[in-house]
């Protein structure tokens, strides 16, 4: 009897430290229907970061990530979503502090090569909008955040924007002489823009 | 410039023009000497910090270099003494023209080059200068190109200058630097 293709599942895999790898969870899942999104277009994506040094507005970004996501638009809160994303692939626009926020001080790569936000609930807001709730951990520390998303469907691409604020002392990222708030904010602004395919 | 046209030559600078005179000079020596030293230091909480006192100095001393054109513009500065040669009139005429425009060059050459570099200039951490240019590395490595050439013209024409000063001082033995340091006049020879 043919049996319809089995939906993508987590599994987890070893990561290299400079393993670029997006898992896809999905619970007691539907069978993935045509309208899921199930994959994401990397060079149509981006998450970025926002933050404050003395006063000026600084930026940076991932290079290199990638997300699988499992979304019905027909049923919202069944999606699930699972990112990693790579910390030896942070750009904050200067080669200097590109190296320094390998080092133990903030995100200390070597021990915590990867970061990851794993999807618990989504919440439909109507109107193209949701509200999505996870668990993100950094630096070996977990903590729950959630973020509005707008998805803007076309065809069988989808953009989810959205953003979400984090507590960099939350996650330890900047210890001692880093650690004074005055000189890099504690709070930062993580924005992302992920374009999601349909199979 | 009708107040120019009007102005009489002054016998002496006011005293508006001596502080401005002095208080961009001693900020320029500091602004030139941390921004040599900032450059090579490795990344640290100091370094930021250092950084931002260089810009804030920087946009500081071109408000100051502006409000000491504006007054230069509409004041009339002492004559020069006769006995100078053209040729010497003609020097101190360049090397002041030329340090008015490097004091007003030099921090907007910094000011685009942080633009540049992707760090916008927010003067005391308070007031954001608007990025004229966009952010560019390869572009910001040429304004600190422009900003460092800038500043070897700045440090070889204030020599001069320093050098024509006591020129005039030990060898002419007339009143050009006490003009601009009236210490040195009610001291002096000269009364």
């Amino acid at each position: 009897m043919p049996q319809p293709e089995p939906p993508p599942r987590f599994e987890a895999r070893p990561l290299g430290a400079l393993a670029l790898v997006a898992a896809l969870a999905l619970g007691s899942a539907p069978a993935a229907s045509a309208a899921e999104f199930t994959r994401i277009d990397p060079a149509a994506s981006e998450i970025t970061f926002a933050y404050t040094q003395m006063g000026v507005n600084m930026d940076g970004r991932f290079t290199r990530f990638d997300a699988q996501i499992a979304f019905d638009p027909a049923a919202p809160e069944q999606g699930r979503a699972v990112l990693e994303l790579p910390l030896a692939a942070i750009d904050v626009g200067f080669a200097d502090a590109n190296s320094e926020v390998q080092d133990k001080a903030w995100f200390d790569v070597a021990q915590f090569p990867v970061a990851r936000f794993e999807s618990s609930r989504i919440t439909a807001l109507g109107d193209n909008r949701f509200e999505l709730s996870g668990t993100l951990t950094l630096k070996g520390t977990s903590h729950p955040i959630s973020a509005p998303v707008t998805w803007t469907g076309q065809g069988t691409r989808a953009v989810f924007e959205g953003s979400f604020s984090l507590q960099r002392a939350d996650y330890a990222i900047g210890e001692g002489q880093w650690s004074d708030f005055r000189l890099v904010a504690n709070e930062v602004r993580v924005r992302f823009r992920i374009t999601a395919l349909q199979p | 410039m009708t107040t120019f046209a009007r102005a009489a030559p002054g016998s002496a600078y006011t005293h508006t023009a001596i502080a401005l005179h002095w208080l961009i000079a001693l900020g320029l020596a500091g602004t030139f000497g941390l921004g040599v030293y900032m450059s090579d230091l490795p990344l640290s909480p100091a370094k930021l910090q250092l950084y931002s006192w260089h810009k804030w100095a920087g946009v500081s001393l071109f408000v100051l270099s502006l409000a000491r054109l504006a007054w230069r513009l509409s004041h009339r500065p002492p004559a020069l003494p006769a006995t100078m040669a053209t040729l010497e009139r003609l020097g101190a005429r360049f090397a002041h023209a030329a340090l008015y425009a490097l004091t007003l060059a030099i921090p907007v050459s910094g000011w685009l080059m942080s633009s540049a570099k992707g760090v916008q200039t927010v003067w005391f951490g308070v007031l954001p200068l608007p990025d004229l240019v966009v952010r560019d590395a390869a572009l910001g490595e040429r304004l600190l190109g422009v900003h460092q050439a800038l500043n070897l013209a700045l440090a070889l024409i204030v020599l001069l200058h320093v050098g024509a000063a006591l020129k005039h001082h030990l060898i002419d033995r007339d009143d050009v630097l006490a003009r601009m340091l009236p210490f040195l006049r009610q001291r002096g020879r000269s009364a």
